[in-house]
């Protein structure tokens, strides 16, 4: 029940008019805010004047109530299934992905949402606990998300070594050359192990243990300045654009995401948490901003059509064209972040975060996955694995087999998030008399 | 209320998208006579909008017409080269423009990127002297995940080099392997040729869209691990069979009148 409490967190809100009618109409609206550690079941006056009662925080306001604002959730769940169809060959399902529509993609939805929900659950425990404390459990997760990363690659390695072992096919005896790593495993082992080593499709955890490990410096800074944190942000990711900054990897090339890029949507998606998302509300209401948005993603829309429909590329401008391509996704290309935050902006908009189909349950799945996001990220990135094997060695190319894979894939990662959840659930009965809300705090985000 | 304008932006693109579907639908596959029917190629990946004037005077002068074709492992078949796609390419030529002489030699530059490739183009070119180069590159710069920005420059140096040097281009990418596709990145370096072939006006065969289309048609399995130098070669012969059509249609030439 717990998770299905509204809360007062006002996420990329639009309501027009003064902060405190803004204040005390929402949280009227959505009846629970407890006090941090406060019982679920507070009552609704009680709860009014908790949120009524201007709470002074430094620099950062961190909304009153660990409830889970379930549209972060709900987004962070289809952005796992897109990740998820992304990895498989093209199929019917590959039509549903966003990539199809515009210039960013189901990646960008998920480092927003991942550092949004890390500050939200990690700024808490730095106010609560402190610096040091935030500190030790923010590595404790980076901990988990890096075994997390060894297991994937070891399943990995399984099965490329498999189908080294035999894959014989002429056609393509250049393309094979790419398993002569196992040739070397002394090395090849070793550099996965330091992250510099990163099979296609294993790149996002490794830039979200980065991300993760300049968390609690991002909350510091933003404790003090959430806008100059947000500004060096900006600041790095224009760096990094002038002076080509990047990491490198092994045996050669780059990290296909740039985390000194990348870092830009996850410091964003912090500040929106820790009270950026209100003060921008005005914009975001602004018809004005709304009709951008809808301009920008039209003109991506039509753009991406062209790439879809090479008959149509007659009508795109050379000279838009050359200044526009290539729009790399490695350094996270202006054009793609913008497209995230016209998309972001219109979603708020579009879906109220009081939307009663949010408790429905035919969103049900797509939501438990995203409040389980590392354990079904891990398990997405498996199953496309598994995927392409079973394509490869056993049912053929056949676009039916293909589709029937998808779905196989996000059934079996609903059924595991509905399993954790039962599991964490029923753990937690037995459990929560003695942690109490702390204790709930990664739960709630899990700021993964 | 405040929810018309996006409602109608949404009626709009959807009004649009709707419009665009039966386009797609009408012009899928050319048929064409002469090719056989498991490997057609949509017309649209095989037309473009550079042109390739001294294949055209070459090919309308009766020849000679010198072809030199520069690729990667890709571009043989080990044991069979006769059976690969630059030989196709000759013979399917051949046989569209029986009146002009053609030739076609390859250059393999195994296990070398795009950079190493480029500065050793201009000493071939001078060697051989073709009038068109096919160059075939990308897949050695994609195992070895080489920055897309280098590789970008380098194939746009090469493309600048075989210019100079007299001689016109095509652009040919990497082909569509499903099978690592989990090992190989390869959408940075497509989208990065593509780049360079809009930058300098030079054609790109795009391999890696034909291939991908037969897959989906059901023409070719390029899935299944188990096929031997069979579907290689057959596969090969229909690129051969898609790159003399992309060519003449590059060099803005009608076969039927030629002859």
């Amino acid at each position: 029940m717990r998770i299905l409490l509204a809360t007062c967190v006002p996420i990329l809100s639009f309501v027009s008019g003064g902060r405190v009618k803004f204040i005390s109409r929402r949280c009227q609206m959505t009846s629970i805010a407890d006090r941090v550690a406060g019982p679920p079941s507070a009552d609704a006056a009680d709860a009014r004047d908790a949120t009524a009662a201007p709470v002074a925080l430094p620099a950062i306001t961190l909304p009153a109530g660990a409830e889970r604002e379930l549209r972060l959730d709900l987004f962070r769940g289809l952005a796992l299934w897109l990740i998820f169809i992304d990895h498989l060959p093209n199929n019917v399902l590959t039509w549903f992905t966003i990539r199809n529509y515009g210039f960013s993609d189901a990646t960008e939805i998920f480092i927003f949402i991942s550092g949004y929900t890390a500050a939200f659950v990690y700024g808490r425990a730095m106010l609560d606990a402190g610096f040091v404390i935030a500190t030790a459990r923010i590595l404790r997760r980076v901990w988990q998300i890096y075994v997390a990363h060894v297991f994937l690659f070891t399943i990995f390695l399984a099965e490329i070594s498999y189908v080294a072992a035999r894959f014989d096919n002429p056609l393509y005896a250049e393309e094979m050359g790419i398993m002569d790593f196992l040739k070397q495993p002394d090395v090849t082992i070793i550099q996965a192990l330091l992250l510099r080593f990163k099979p296609a499709n294993m790149d996002v955890l490794p830039l979200y243990i980065v991300l993760m490990l300049f968390l609690p410096l991002i909350i510091w800074l933003m404790k003090w300045r959430p806008d100059v944190t947000l500004a060096l942000s900006v600041l790095l990711y224009a760096v990094t654009w002038q002076f080509d900054l990047y990491l490198s990897a092994y045996p050669n090339g780059f990290w296909a995401f740039n985390p000194f890029a990348w870092q830009l949507l996850f410091v964003f998606g912090a500040w929106c948490a820790l009270g950026g998302a209100r003060r921008m509300s005005r914009i975001l209401s602004s018809p004005v901003t709304m009709w951008i948005c809808g301009a920008y993603l039209l003109f991506a829309f039509c753009v991406t059509l062209t790439w879809h429909l090479p008959q149509l590329n007659f009508l795109m401008p050379k000279l838009i064209e050359q200044w526009m391509y290539p729009i790399t996704k490695t350094d996270m290309d202006v054009l793609r972040f913008a497209h995230f935050l016209a998309l972001a902006a219109v979603t708020v908009r579009l879906l109220p975060k009081d939307w009663p189909g949010l408790k429905s349950r035919w969103l049900r799945p797509v939501i438990l996955c995203g409040q389980h996001s590392l354990e079904i990220f891990c398990l997405g990135v498996f199953l496309a694995f598994a995927g392409h094997f079973v394509l490869a060695e056993i049912a053929g190319g056949s676009a039916a087999m293909h589709f029937v894979v998808s779905i196989a894939g996000i059934l079996i990662m609903s059924g595991m998030a509905w399993i954790i959840s039962w599991y964490k659930h029923s753990a937690d009965k037995s459990a929560s008399k003695k942690k109490g809300a702390v204790g709930n705090a990664d739960m709630a985000g899990g700021g993964s | 209320m405040k929810s018309n304008p996006l409602a109608l932006l949404g009626l709009t693109v959807l009004a649009g998208f709707l419009a665009v579907a039966p386009a797609r639908a009408q012009d899928a596959p050319a048929r064409t006579q002469d090719a056989p029917a498991n490997c057609e190629v949509p017309a649209y990946l095989l037309t473009t909008e550079s042109t390739l004037p001294k294949v055209e005077n070459a090919l309308k002068s009766g020849g000679p017409l010198d072809i030199l074709v520069v690729g990667s492992r890709s571009s043989t078949i080990t044991a069979s080269e006769a059976s690969a796609y630059p030989a196709r390419l000759q013979a399917m030529l051949k046989q569209m423009l029986p009146k002009v002489t053609i030739n076609v030699s390859v250059e393999l530059q195994v296990k070398k990127t795009a950079e190493e490739v480029a500065t050793g183009l201009v000493k071939l070119v001078e060697v051989k002297k073709p009038t068109l180069v096919i160059w075939q590159t990308g897949t050695y710069d994609a195992m070895r995940s080489v920055d897309p920005e280098d590789f970008r420059a380098a194939v746009g140096d090469g493309v600048t080099a075989l210019k100079e040097a007299g001689a016109e281009v095509v652009l040919m990418n990497l082909q569509y392997s499903p099978r690592t596709e989990s090992m190989i990145s390869a959408p940075p370096y497509l989208d990065n040729m593509r780049v360079v072939a809009q930058q300098y006006d030079v054609p790109l065969f795009d391999r890696f869209a034909i291939m991908r289309h037969w897959n989906d048609t059901g023409d070719f399995d390029l899935f299944s691990p188990s096929h031997g130098l069979d579907l290689a070669k057959r596969v090969h012969d229909c690129l051969g069979r898609a790159l003399a059509k992309f060519v003449i249609e590059a060099a803005r030439v009608d076969p039927a009148q030629q002859n």
